[in-house]
């Protein structure tokens, strides 16, 4: 049973997944995430953060409504809109740039209302592109203006950052940073890189190995995106001492 | 260049062989043009290829709607595949002639039979290709437009179709050649008119410059679709991936 219920924009957004199996290749069914609670409040960001294997896009998938096979109820926010951005970009590759952003926009809406998000991701001169044109980068940021352009009452991002070399990434980093600060959307990241996280989040949220659930829950000093070095040390530290050794390859740089 | 020089040589050796021979049963490829011509003129060939041209075109209409339908949701679901996997195989298993035969028992020697005939034969074959295109959709895909929310309209057209397009494509290339060899059969069988009934009439009087007349016309005409109307088609449809990285 599972159940989604929506409210005002400016409430939180609530996971809570009792349980949530799957059937192995052998037919057992195995459990992945049992007794899992997660509060994001209206228009924070929080992070996810667990090791591989872990069942974090799972939960993403559950938070996103594209697999309501679970046992437990999510609350999503405002009209319920989503954006996400999936590990991989999942761009049309029939469809240049352009149609892959116009296409998430209502009938009655032009390319031209997203001049701004374009501008602000450097998007402008590959809109006639087919996706297979452009880089790893660039797709990743269609797939970012993609789910901004559905002006979303939340935000789903899993690993955008994965696969990307150390530049890219953080222009990206940072250009998100800009994006979910100006729209005002309440967004979940998952990762398993903890700079990411603690660069980026109100919020973090650990989780723990099979079944899981959070762990450790830590908020994080304002302002998000703008820490410096030494803070994101000092945070990085305390992290070091609070997240349980049982999660011995979540990234401790 | 190779293509006009071998079909040249083809016909240089048919012209040969035909004034050696000196024979009605082998015309020479002068006589047939003229025959080709002549009819032409009195529209008697036109006639006649319209007549089957139409056939193909609503068996093939019909076998591609029906098949992509059935293959598409035989793909998609589990349920359906395992109970519409009998039928398919007996229908891939029937020779065309006793389907056709059955057609025209079953229904009447009228057009319906006659299209009703051509679609079956071809259904399983456009069923089992597009089930194959349908079982490898890109669930990913699927997640994406879920997640946008997508109409079934959008994703359809957008995320399904352009998936499908390759398989469709080959579809279309193996069917209409498939196609339009059972309309002849079917039209010799129990049509009034149409290339069929000419080459059968024809046969009965042993008259070798008009089947010939009739069948190249009639190849030449299924070629020029292939070439102005599927290839273009195909090539327009698969513009993206020329310029992928």
């Amino acid at each position: 049973m599972n159940d989604v219920r929506t409210a005002g924009a400016a409430t939180p957004l609530e996971i809570r997944i009792d349980s949530k199996t799957y059937v192995s290749a052998e037919g057992k069914p195995v459990e992945v995430i049992r007794d899992l609670r997660l509060q994001l409040d209206a228009f924070s960001f929080g992070a996810l953060i667990g090791p591989s294997g872990c069942g974090k896009t799972t939960i993403l998938h559950i938070a996103a409504g594209l697999d309501p096979n679970f046992i437990g109820e999510r609350r999503i926010p405002g009209r319920g809109r989503l954006g996400m951005v999936f590990q991989e970009p999942r761009l049309l590759p029939w469809r240049t740039v352009a149609d892959n952003l116009r296409l998430v926009l209502s009938p009655d809406e032009s390319l031209d209302k997203l001049d701004g998000l374009i501008g602000t991701l450097g998007l402008g001169a590959h809109l006639s592109h087919y996706p297979g044109e452009l880089s790893l980068g660039l797709a990743r940021r269609v797939a970012i203006a993609r789910a901004f352009a559905v002006r979303p009452d939340f935000l789903l991002l899993d690993e955008p950052f994965v696969s990307l070399d150390v530049a890219v990434a953080a222009r990206l980093r940072e250009e998100l940073t800009t994006l979910t600060q100006r729209e005002r959307v309440t967004t979940l990241l998952v990762t398993h890189d903890l700079n990411d996280a603690i660069q980026l989040a109100d919020k973090l949220f650990f989780l723990s190995t099979r079944p899981a659930s959070v762990a450790v829950e830590m908020a994080l000093p304002p302002p998000r995106g703008a820490r410096s070095k030494a803070t994101i040390d000092e945070i990085a530290g305390e992290v070091g001492a609070r997240v349980p050794a049982y999660m011995p390859d979540v990234a401790r740089t | 260049m190779a293509k006009v020089v071998s079909l040249a040589v083809l016909l240089g050796l048919w012209a040969l062989i035909a004034w050696l021979a000196q024979s009605p049963l082998l015309p020479s490829p002068m006589s047939v043009g003229e025959m080709i011509v002549a009819d032409t003129r009195s529209g008697e060939l036109p006639f006649q290829m319209a007549c089957t041209l139409a056939r193909v075109a609503a068996a093939f209409a019909i076998a591609f709607t029906l098949g992509v339908a059935g293959g598409y949701a035989m793909g998609r679901s589990k349920l359906i595949d395992r109970y519409a996997d009998p039928w398919l195989v007996v229908l891939l298993n029937l020779p065309a002639l006793v389907i056709i035969i059955f057609a025209y028992i079953w229904i009447g020697l009228n057009e319906t039979a006659a299209i009703v005939a051509v679609a079956l034969n071809k259904l399983p074959n456009v069923i089992v290709v597009t089930r194959e295109g349908a079982r490898s959709l890109d669930p990913a895909l699927d997640d994406m437009a879920q997640a946008f929310r997508f109409t079934w309209q959008s994703r359809l057209r957008n995320v399904v179709l352009p998936q499908l397009a390759p398989y469709l494509a080959a579809v279309s290339r193996s069917g209409l050649s498939i196609i339009w060899k059972i309309v002849l059969v079917v039209e010799l069988l129990g049509r009034p008119n149409g290339v069929g009934f000419v080459l059968g009439s024809s046969f009965s009087l042993f008259d070798m410059t008009r089947i010939l007349s009739y069948a190249i016309s009639f190849v030449a005409l299924m070629l020029a679709i292939e070439t102005f109307l599927v290839q273009p088609l195909e090539r327009r449809t698969n513009r993206w991936r020329r310029n992928a990285a």
